[in-house]
């Protein structure tokens, strides 16, 4: 395992914070995105860009790249956030999100966004879509990791499964899921709107094997996804427990904010709260 | 090729394939023996992925394999993949341009003996209407074979349309094909038939049974459902002035509807349109019967050519 020092710690954790600071930005501007879920993912999209993925933003077609999907597509505005920041392409490009004219779609395509994977935006098609990655570097002799991030409302889908015990079938080590685990989705609480604990036992039934954590403490998930590969014999699901609209704190558990816009005096008091300096 | 069904012909050409292209993989789900995919796996396990009952995953699954550059064959029975995994084609195949191969079989009401619940008579519409697909429907065994090797050379998403079921022999081994390209099997100026699928076999014998009676009727083998052939159909509009189309598929939204399309918009002629009757059909003892019942007979398309020629 990479040695997370402090330092390396404090570092990813301000760079949650500034993924989350764009992600608002970004929504504000286009006056249209999902913030809740961006923002309940920061550390592990942190985590994953820049610190565990192997990839390189001068060459996106990369053979031995890792692979990233992020299934909860409707959480573009941090993986958009995320890819810039690494280097994929000028976060001015952004400025433009939501003209007709921009390449970044409104739900992440993979034939527009360099860095991203797969397109996604319709939710559940991540696990199987790994599998089918899992496999062929198993077939073409390549040591890339699949990583898919799920949304935990998402594993309401039936496709999920059919993903999830395809996966064990075949016994993909090279894939790991992470689940956002944040308990709301667009209508209300997911254990109100259709309850799917246990979870970790669903996942565990399927022959995966469950690691959980606090999904916004960096060093919990950075040791779950190396620990993630030293499991051998079969795929591995990071549940990761999170926070809808983490970090500002009227966005924080409430289903309204999973896909509204912040205003411009709400966007102020979300940037003042996450300690961003606001100019203007 | 006479003696054997489309899905044995595909089945042999897709194993075949695997011999000469590294690149193929195969999925089923749990329908092997039916699509007869097993040829392959049995040749070529460890390219082989049964996935089980389960046409959305499969999907998914290969579209996967597919961004990593393998080519999928995804093997299952048409009604369930242009139904039940419709929205994983459109989102992971079409619009991410996946490449990948979708092996639809037991198409039409091919799966005589199992009844509506198998028989795909929406799927040249459901597919038709995807931007990006291509759409081929074989007419016979050979043709089917024949099509293995061009669709996994073809760069992208593939709906490759076949019967459970043997259909009358039409073309020699090695005929010419071409993606998007129709072909005229039969020259005639009185009227056109418009044929696909198995449909091209019986509007062979229709088109010999006008002759008998004097009418010379060119016949046009479309396999290519999307990118459709218009200029062959405009030119037989134009020269002919009147046509008969032939489906095994439901009358609205399929090959009909795709001709009717194009002569509204470049040269309004008579059409009349054979196919089933937007309903669901029985079980039937055995295919022949069963077409003839659905309203897909010989004499149903030599009717039709009376009917359109009044019409001139």
């Amino acid at each position: 395992m990479k040695t997370m020092t402090p330092e390396k710690i404090a570092e990813l954790e301000e760079i949650a914070r500034q993924l989350r600071v764009d992600s608002l930005t970004l929504i504000h501007q286009r006056g249209a995105g999902h913030p809740g879920g961006a923002l309940s993912a920061a550390e592990i999209m942190a985590a994953l860009y820049f610190h565990v993925l192997r990839i390189d933003p001068t060459n996106p077609a990369w053979e031995q790249r890792d692979r990233f999907i992020l299934s909860k597509g409707h959480a573009s505005a941090v993986l958009y956030s995320a890819l810039t920041r690494r280097g994929f392409f000028p976060f001015s490009e952004l400025d433009h999100w939501g003209e007709l004219d921009c390449p970044h779609q409104g739900h992440p395509e993979r034939l527009k966004t360099p860095g991203v994977e797969m397109t996604s935006g319709i939710l559940g098609h991540g696990v199987a879509l790994g599998a089918g990655l899992a496999l062929a570097a198993r077939l073409n002799k390549l040591t890339y990791q699949t990583y898919v991030m799920l949304g935990d409302g998402e594993c309401q889908a039936g496709i999920v499964w059919e993903g999830a015990v395809t996966s064990a079938k075949y016994r993909l080590a090279n894939l790991t899921v992470i689940v956002d685990n944040n308990d709301v989705q667009l209508d209300g609480f997911v254990h109100d709107v259709m309850p799917m604990e246990p979870l970790a036992g669903k996942w565990s039934a399927c022959g995966w094997h469950v690691i959980e954590v606090n999904g916004h403490l960096v060093r919990q998930i950075v040791e779950a996804l190396e620990l993630a590969q030293e499991m051998h014999d079969g795929p591995t699901v990071i549940l990761a427990h999170t926070t809808k609209g983490k970090g500002v704190s009227f966005m924080e558990n409430q289903s309204y904010w999973h896909g509204n816009v912040p205003n411009k005096e709400q966007l102020l008091q979300a940037l003042a709260e996450l300690g961003e300096v606001a100019n203007g | 090729m006479a003696d054997i069904s489309m899905r044995e012909a595909y089945g042999r050409a897709l194993a075949e394939l695997g011999a000469v292209n590294s690149r193929v993989v195969a999925l089923d789900v749990d329908t092997s023996m039916s699509t007869l995919s097993h040829y392959f796996a049995q040749r070529f396990p460890e390219r082989f992925f049964n996935i089980g009952i389960a046409e959305p995953g499969m999907v998914d699954v290969a579209a996967g394999l597919a961004l990593c550059g393998q080519v999928p064959f995804i093997n299952g029975f048409a009604a369930l993949l242009a139904l039940r995994a419709l929205e994983q084609i459109r989102t992971c195949v079409c619009y991410a341009r996946t490449n990948v191969k979708i092996a639809a079989s037991y198409a039409g009401v091919s799966d005589f003996k199992d009844g509506a619940t198998h028989y795909a008579i929406t799927d040249l519409a459901n597919l038709r209407a995807l931007p990006g697909m291509t759409v081929i429907v074989p007419a016979d065994a050979a043709e089917a074979a024949a099509w293995v090797p061009l669709v996994a050379d073809y760069d992208g998403p593939v709906y490759l349309r076949l019967s459970r079921a043997g259909a009358l022999p039409i073309h020699p081994a090695g005929s010419f094909l071409q993606v998007g390209k129709g072909r005229i099997l039969r020259t005639g100026s009185d009227l056109t038939l418009v044929a696909t699928g198995a449909m091209v076999g019986r509007c062979v014998l229709a088109a010999e049974q006008l002759s008998a009676q004097g009418i010379q009727a060119r016949l046009v083998e479309i396999h290519t459902l999307k990118p459709l052939d218009s200029e062959l159909l405009l030119e037989a509009a134009e020269e002919t002035g009147a046509l008969v189309t032939a489906e095994e598929h439901n009358i609205i939204g399929g090959l009909g509807s795709a001709v009717a399309e194009v002569l509204a918009e470049g040269c309004p002629v008579p059409l009349e349109r054979i196919g089933i009757r937007d309903r669901f059909c029985p079980t039937g003892r055995d295919l022949d019967t069963l077409m003839d019942t659905c309203g897909l007979s010989v004499d149903a398309v030599v009717s039709a050519a009376k009917r359109v020629l009044e019409r001139k």
